[in-house]
């Protein structure tokens, strides 16, 4: 492993005082084998005793080329390719990629398909919150939540499962709207899972909203401004709990999600606790958004009238989508050929993770790992 | 919002249009970092989204450089595009938006295009030995540094 300060240059690091009654300041690393990174993220910690003078993070170990693949594939190989990025949110990933090559092949999904995607990816949307809560819990040292999470976590793969036959990286969607037509009970399965979740989530709430470790590990931890959420590209949650109401499914909605009623929940201190707060609510205005759509589902075609090779146009598309961490965005080079020039992948976990160093200065390293947690980073897909 | 930055920068702005509902500017690179600013400063586009290029080996100027640009105010997107050689460089806009830093970053690891005054410019997805820039046409798909995958990892290949 290369020698940690050789990745410190901008942290102007001076030559540690000799005597040991001035506190030396220290160099740690923290991974990328640590179970608290949620995957391989080395954070290069410079310290003076407990408090966080600065952080590098060194990123890439999950680096497969995924943008590099891309023109080497056609569209609809490509695919699948997307649901390895953020892997516990494989659904919004496919959302992402079919609606950015629909428009640059100028084609709209049929009504039902939408709604479908609609269902689907709100189902996603929550079992991606709960396994981040799951985690983060356990990271601050509640271990309940995750047996409680996870537990109901399965019932939504579950219904993944029957629907498109694969728990994690589902393929649920084709370009150009859905391949399968929902499966007998689906509607039941769903209507079930809605009546099943609101009490459980209160249950969550109620292990942590209240619980007196958890408010004093979580309040003022990790603050950031709206103001600095906004000049460091920071979107989703994070941004929210930082009192900028901003959700892409309002303010350019995609799919079918101007159909429905619902509320962007918004915190105001932009701590780890409000930034709780808010994924709490989320996932309640999510069981909304589901029941609206298996009400008033459309009968109809679940697929456009797309060409078998496809081949856009040449130009360049930009679209990106709500997914459960952020901003996710796909911007596509089209030659005109069937194999797409260049696809470049917005990933919010890579944004938003540059927010570290900023909310950890001037914490103790124990925050650190919530902040890592808060910011519901997913390293398959920063590092793409 | 194109017509005033029109009659600033004059030839500068090759091109203003709307592709399928998304508005563009194609930029000299000799204006664009003017351009930029006046975006952020007076047009109200205050985030970022995002910071990428392609690769047209056959082109004189091989390299398209995007900025993806959003305002929260009027809740409008612009693209912003300039063409620059291989071995010219831009100044950062980290000064403009801290997002750059890191999507700097990557444009430089993926494509090697540098830009001056950037704080930390270096390579972050792949290793800081590694030779080569990926997301160049020229670079095979299977392709790798093999030194640097024999000296590190200790096998012969990693295919």
């Amino acid at each position: 492993m290369t020698d940690p300060t050789t990745y410190l240059s901008h942290l102007e690091l001076g030559q540690p005082d000799k005597t040991f009654l001035d506190s030396n300041e220290l160099i740690i690393n923290m991974g990328p084998q640590h179970p608290a990174t949620h995957g391989v993220l080395r954070v290069i910690l410079k310290l003076d005793g407990e408090k966080v003078l600065g952080t590098e993070c060194v990123i890439g170990y999950l680096h497969r080329g995924v943008e590099k693949i891309a023109e080497h594939r056609t569209y609809t190989m490509f695919n699948p390719y997307v649901d390895r990025m953020d892997y516990v949110a494989a659904v919004s990933n496919g959302l992402g990629y079919c609606e950015a090559v629909e428009k640059i092949l100028n084609v709209q999904a049929p009504p039902r398909a939408n709604y479908i995607r609609v269902i689907l990816a709100e189902l996603n949307r929550l079992a991606s919150h709960m396994l981040w809560l799951g985690t983060h819990a356990l990271d601050i040292g509640a271990m309940t939540p995750l047996f409680y999470t996870f537990r109901d976590r399965e019932e939504i793969l579950k219904i993944f499962e029957k629907y498109c036959g694969a728990r994690l990286t589902t393929h649920a969607f084709r370009i150009g709207g859905c391949q399968y037509e929902t499966y007998e009970g689906f509607e039941d399965d769903v209507k079930k899972f809605l009546d099943f979740v609101p009490p459980k989530i209160d249950e969550y709430e109620e292990l942590l909203t209240t619980n007196r470790i958890w408010v004093e590990r979580t309040k003022g931890v990790g603050y950031i401004s709206g103001d600095d959420c906004i000049a460091l590209g920071v979107t989703g949650p994070v941004l929210r709990a930082s009192g900028v109401k901003w959700d892409i499914r309002k303010a350019q909605p995609y799919a079918a999600y101007s159909d429905f009623d619902f509320e962007i929940p918004i915190g105001q201190n932009g701590d780890t606790y409000d930034r709780y707060i808010v994924r709490m609510e989320e996932m309640r205005q999510s069981l909304r958004i589901i029941r609206q759509a298996i009400e008033r589902i459309p009968e109809g075609p679940i697929m456009a009238k797309i060409p078998k090779v496809i081949k856009p146009p040449v130009g360049e598309i930009y679209h990106s989508i709500e997914a459960p961490k952020g901003e996710l965005g796909y911007f596509i080079v089209s030659d005109g050929s069937t194999q797409p020039y260049r696809v470049r992948v917005r990933p919010p976990s890579f944004v938003n993770l540059q927010a570290l160093d900023l909310m950890v200065r001037g914490q103790l390293v124990a925050d650190v790992i919530a902040v890592i947690g808060t910011l519901d980073i997913v390293l398959g897909e920063v590092d793409r | 919002m194109v017509s005033s930055l029109k009659r600033t920068y004059g030839s500068g702005i090759r091109e203003a249009s709307t592709y399928l509902g998304q508005n563009y500017l194609v930029v000299d690179s000799a204006a664009v970092m003017d351009v930029l600013n006046i975006l952020r400063q007076e047009q109200e586009f205050d985030y970022c989204v995002d910071i990428t290029a392609a690769h047209y080996p056959q082109r004189e100027k091989q390299f398209d450089l995007i900025w993806i640009l959003y305002s929260f105010s009027k809740n409008e997107r612009v693209r912003v595009k300039t063409q620059l050689g291989d071995g010219e460089s831009l100044p950062t806009s980290t000064s403009i938006w801290p997002t750059a830093n890191w999507l700097e970053r990557e444009v430089f690891d993926m494509f090697g295009i540098t830009f001056e005054g950037h704080p930390d410019l270096k390579r972050i997805l792949l290793p800081d030995g590694w030779k080569g820039h990926p997301l160049r046409k020229d670079y095979g798909i299977i392709q790798q540094d093999k030194e640097w995958v024999q000296i590190n990892l200790g096998i012969e290949s990693g295919q």
